[in-house]
């Protein structure tokens, strides 16, 4: 590998780990705040990508999409919490891993009555649809770049929300002791509805913005949710800070892995995941 | 169908109730001598879904066509989604063998399936036709005299176009396939074809299934240089895949080649990323043949939707079966005499007529098609009357 | 209604069932004595979960994979030509997958939780990957077992698992020794530390018990009981594929233990006919079934605490007019 390549395997890696933690962020929230494991988070993922889909077929334009996705997909999450998840906060994590698995099994197949079984595609937003040249045969497409850059922000944004505002505060607060909160008169329900609306909006933003790179199709939300997962094993859960390292650790593992030891590229993950947990069973970044 | 669905519900549960009581539940129709029971077992849900339910029309157009029975006998039908899954493979496919009976299986897409099914048709001794699954192995090493195939190998089309690759003067090729067997098996295909016309493959690369973040692997392709690029995908993949090689500025520089099912029912939703792509298959759009407007007009009339390479398949299934009924006129479904009058029939199919080797898989011409719009059209016959080699077929 | 009552009860209930599942065969079709085979394999599948899930208190989402590797074993040790000797695959499938629960059990029993939950499936989706990635096991599309396995000893054959009815009993069998089996071990004072575990492991400490060697030890059953599911499944259907280890079947067999009521040994047989009985009837309804089946979990999951073998007792109390406190 000469260095030219070796460079832009590299970006390739962050690029590809910044689009996991996109992911990844909204399931250590909900797990590290909540207490709450939610198997359900793949297909949140998976409805944002259709939303795209069926939201850029009605506008023509994705950027427009995700501005009503975003929204649409918090009003959901808060509906959800609302219906489902409320009545599992005093419920062990058994029973959490049966309903949100019950309801993947909701989710695709209401997917494939409303949507149907068929790949679709998003097209790129034609001010992002440029290539910048990087070698003499390889370009790298302005919106993988954009998408990065996005990922960089919300990270930065996630951080500031939990550690600078009041809801942070407030947050993990409640991640804490929920009763000592409730006690200071803070609406504790409203709390987690809102953290839990976040998480199945932050999952819904990164299938909007990975729609027109990833396609749209069946089963979608199933090896992001076991990636996600491993992410989050590996941060250290409810670490924002943790699931950044952990996804660009997996997306370096997982482009190097593919190049250097193609017969074992899938076992590669798993390896670093293993190797984590003899070092620090509860992640690299554990809280408290 | 429905009524099939019901009965079958019905013997399901009084078969688990019986288990509860261990009580005496009598079932199994009596059935005339003259029909023939026909188990399809294809994906009605799932990734595959619309192929399934494209060899389901393909098969039934061919029974309209014959007065809606095939050689004088009645067809019932009897249906079981086998959901691509294949842990439920052999139990679906004896829901067909062992509950309702059935005299020929007609199965799968997925290739994993399909070897689950494949089982049961041997050590049942049932009658199977195959109408998609290209995996190798099953006209292969795991050849049986009562399994038969109307579709392809997964060799088939990756040889064709690895012949043509060369013959098209590239020198140098890399492969990139998920890491999977029906990958594997276009990719050396593809390699035989090429080395055989002097071509040398660089490297095969693979990702693991289904997998599709293709970025380090085009890095990986574009300090490489090769002088053509196959790759065997289908799907969700196949549409990310030509995307990121186009928005890579691949596409440019390094031909793409690949097995048909790159282009097939993923055009659309590619955009303008797959124009222009050069894929290898034994079915085409603008076929100049007469068997093959008639069989489309009749089609497109019928399901109000134009037919594809899947519906062709099951509609030859149903062809081969009618083959083998000829054979037994009036009698009863004496197998012996239905498989010799099938491995000698000439199937007359709308992508040209084909016969079978000893394998029981199509000898058949492999298409050379470039995707204009939605459509794959024929350039030219990349290997006439291409034959998968069948190595480690014992029969 | 006294407690020894009630286990009397349960008893002539149990030997009923038995007897029902001696008897299935002379009045089943072929077919149906399969898909009971079938069911009782899950049903041992289950037990070997509960062990965890319900004695141990360890969620673990990655069962299939010790499943899954003994299938494989039997596949792999069977010759092309002959059949392999019973009596050294069905000790080999079990012991691989006992190895693997141990080796993996060291890692994962180092993490509680969320995060055992978590990682437990992360290395059943590892093992996936080594059958569905490398030649080792026939790769992707999957291995057959072309002759089941040879029971004969010295030349005297004592059974024939061609057979069909044999193997059906031979199922059942093992279906009794297991259930023997984990009822003989959670009465050992072994077992009863495991129940310790799951009630309260720091008190378990503190009186002075290495929990993660009990622990480790309880993954290690676990995952040779599971081992022996499926090395029955693969001689059942003559037919391994890397999908017998994917993280649904994981989920599935959790819902059988569920269904029929968490450290309940029958209980975890009840929910594998409970579970395949609703799948088959949801799947001849539509074939949306999966829609029917994550409404079934979901309703399970908020409005049946205990699963079904919890049901009478519910509805005793019902009855009865005693106070519910689910």
């Amino acid at each position: 590998m000469d260095f030219t390549t070796f460079l832009i395997q590299i970006l390739n890696a962050m690029q590809y780990g910044l689009l996991l933690f996109l992911v990844a962020s909204g399931l250590t929230l909900v797990f590290g705040i909540m207490g709450i494991i939610n198997l359900a988070h793949g297909s949140f993922y998976m409805i944002g990508a259709y939303l795209a889909f069926a939201l850029t077929s009605m506008t023509g334009n994705l950027m427009l999409s995700i501005a009503l996705g975003i929204p649409l997909a918090f009003a959901f999450g808060a509906l959800l919490e609302w219906l489902l998840f409320s009545h599992l906060y005093k419920r062990d994590h058994l029973e959490q891993v049966l309903l949100t698995y019950g309801l993947i099994l909701i989710f695709e197949e209401l997917r494939s009555l409303t949507m149907g079984d068929d790949v679709h595609g998003v097209d790129i937003p034609a001010m992002f649809s440029a290539s910048i040249p990087l070698s003499d045969t390889l370009s790298y497409p302005v919106y993988r770049l954009l998408i990065s850059v996005v990922c960089l922000a919300l990270a930065a944004g996630l951080w500031w929300l939990m550690q600078r505002t009041r809801l942070g505060m407030m947050i993990r607060a409640g991640s804490h002791d929920r009763d000592m909160v409730q006690a200071l008169g803070i609406d504790i329900n409203m709390l987690y509805r809102t953290v839990f609306a976040l998480g199945v909006a932050l999952a819904a933003l990164a299938g909007m913005l990975a729609a027109p790179i990833s396609s749209v199709y069946p089963g979608m939300g199933g090896s992001v949710l076991i990636i996600s997962f491993v992410i989050v094993v590996i941060g250290g859960i409810g670490s924002v800070w943790g699931a950044l390292v952990a996804a660009l650790l997996i997306g370096f593992a997982d482009t190097f892995g593919k190049v250097l030891v193609p017969e074992f590229a899938g076992l590669a993950v798993y390896l670093v995941m293993a190797l984590v947990l003899l070092w620090r069973p509860e992640g690299i970044f554990r809280k408290g | 169908m429905n009524k099939q669905k019901g009965r079958n519900t019905l013997r399901t549960m009084a078969g688990i109730v019986g288990l509860a009581f261990g009580v005496l539940v009598p079932f199994g129709a009596v059935q005339a001598a003259e029909k023939i029971k026909v188990g399809l077992m294809l994906p009605y849900t799932g990734t595959f879904a619309a192929l399934g339910t494209a060899i389901t029309n393909g098969f039934k157009q061919y029974v309209a066509e014959q007065g809606g029975n095939l050689a004088g006998r009645e067809v019932e039908y009897f249906v079981v989604d086998d959901e691509s899954d294949p842990a439920k493979a052999t139990e679906n496919a004896n829901k067909l063998v062992k509950r309702d009976q059935v005299d020929v299986l007609v199965g799968t897409v997925h290739s994993g399936v399909a070897l689950g099914m494949a089982k049961v048709a041997r050590d049942n001794k049932t009658l199977m036709i195959i109408p998609n699954a290209g995996a190798d192995d099953l006209t292969g090493p795991l050849c049986a005299p009562n399994v038969f195939r109307t579709s392809f190998t997964n060799w088939q089309p990756g040889f064709a176009m690895g012949k043509v690759a060369a013959e098209r003067g590239h020198k140098t090729a890399v492969t990139l396939t998920w890491k999977y067997a029906a990958g594997e098996e276009a990719v050396n295909g593809f390699t035989g074809g090429f080395e055989a016309g002097g071509g040398k493959v660089l490297k095969q690369l693979t990702l693991p299934f289904p997998g599709v973040e293709f970025q380090a692997l085009l890095t990986e392709i574009a300090s490489l240089k090769p002088e053509a690029v196959y790759v065997f995908f289908a799907g969700g993949g196949a549409v990310k895949f030509v995307k990121d090689y186009d928005a890579a500025g691949l596409k440019a520089s390094i031909p793409l080649y690949s097995s048909g099912f790159l282009t097939d029912g993923t055009l659309a939703a590619m955009g303008g990323s797959g124009e222009g792509l050069l894929t290898a298959l034994h079915y085409a759009d603008g076929l100049d043949n007469a068997k093959d407007k008639s069989f489309r007009d009749s089609y497109s009339t019928t399901y109000k939707m134009q037919p594809d390479v899947y519906a062709v398949q099951g509609y030859d299934a149903a062809q081969l079966l009618k083959a083998g009924l000829d054979a037994v006129k009036d009698g009863k479904l004496e197998q012996g005499a239905m498989i010799k009058a099938m491995a000698a029939a000439t199937v007359d199919s709308p992508r040209g007529a084909f016969t079978l080797s000893k394998a029981h898989n199509p000898v058949q011409d492999i298409y050379l098609r470039k995707a204009e719009g939605q459509e794959n059209k024929v350039v030219s016959i990349a290997a006439p009357k291409l034959a998968d080699p069948a190595r480690g077929c014992r029969m | 209604m006294n407690p020894q009552n009630s286990s009397r009860i349960a008893l002539v209930l149990k030997l009923v069932v038995l007897a029902g599942l001696i008897a299935f065969p002379a009045f089943g079709s072929s077919f149906y004595t399969e898909m009971v085979a079938k069911i009782l394999i899950l049903g041992i599948f289950a037990m070997s979960l509960d062990l965890l899930v319900g004695f141990t208190g360890l969620v673990s989402l990655g069962h299939a994979a010790y499943f899954g590797i003994a299938a494989y074993t039997v596949a792999l040790l069977t010759p092309k030509y002959d059949p392999a000797d019973l009596w050294l695959a069905l000790p080999a499938s079990v012991l691989a997958a006992a190895a693997a629960a141990f080796v993996i059990g060291l890692f994962v029993l180092r993490t509680k939780g969320i995060y055992f939950i978590m990682v437990t499936l992360a290395f059943a989706q590892m093992v996936y990957f080594i059958f569905h990635d490398t030649a080792l096991g026939g790769g992707s599309d999957g291995i057959y077992v072309n002759f089941k396995p040879d029971a004969s000893i010295a030349g005297w054959v004592p059974f024939d698992l061609n057979e069909p009815i044999q193997l059906y009993y031979f199922v059942v069998v093992a279906l009794v020794a297991v259930f023997v089996f984990l009822t003989l071990v959670l009465r050992s004072p072994f077992g009863r530390v495991l129940v310790g575990i799951r009630s309260n492991e720091h008190r378990m400490q503190s009186l002075g018990y290495a929990t993660f060697h009990y622990k480790l030890a309880a993954f290690t059953l676990a995952g040779g009981l599971a081992g022996v599911a499926g090395f029955l499944y693969a001689v059942l259907f003559g037919f391994v594929t890397p999908e017998y280890l994917s993280w649904h079947q994981s989920g599935n067999v959790l819902m059988m233990v569920i269904l029929g009521g968490m450290g309940n040994l029958a209980g975890a047989v009840i929910g594998a006919f409970a579970f395949i009985g609703l799948q088959e009837m949801f799947s001849d309804w539509t074939k949306h079934w999966q829609l029917l089946m994550g409404g079934v979990i979901v309703a399970a999951v908020l409005f049946m605490p205990g699963g079904l073998s919890a049901l009478p007792r519910r509805i005793m109390k019902k009855v009865n007019g005693e106070r519910e406190n689910g």
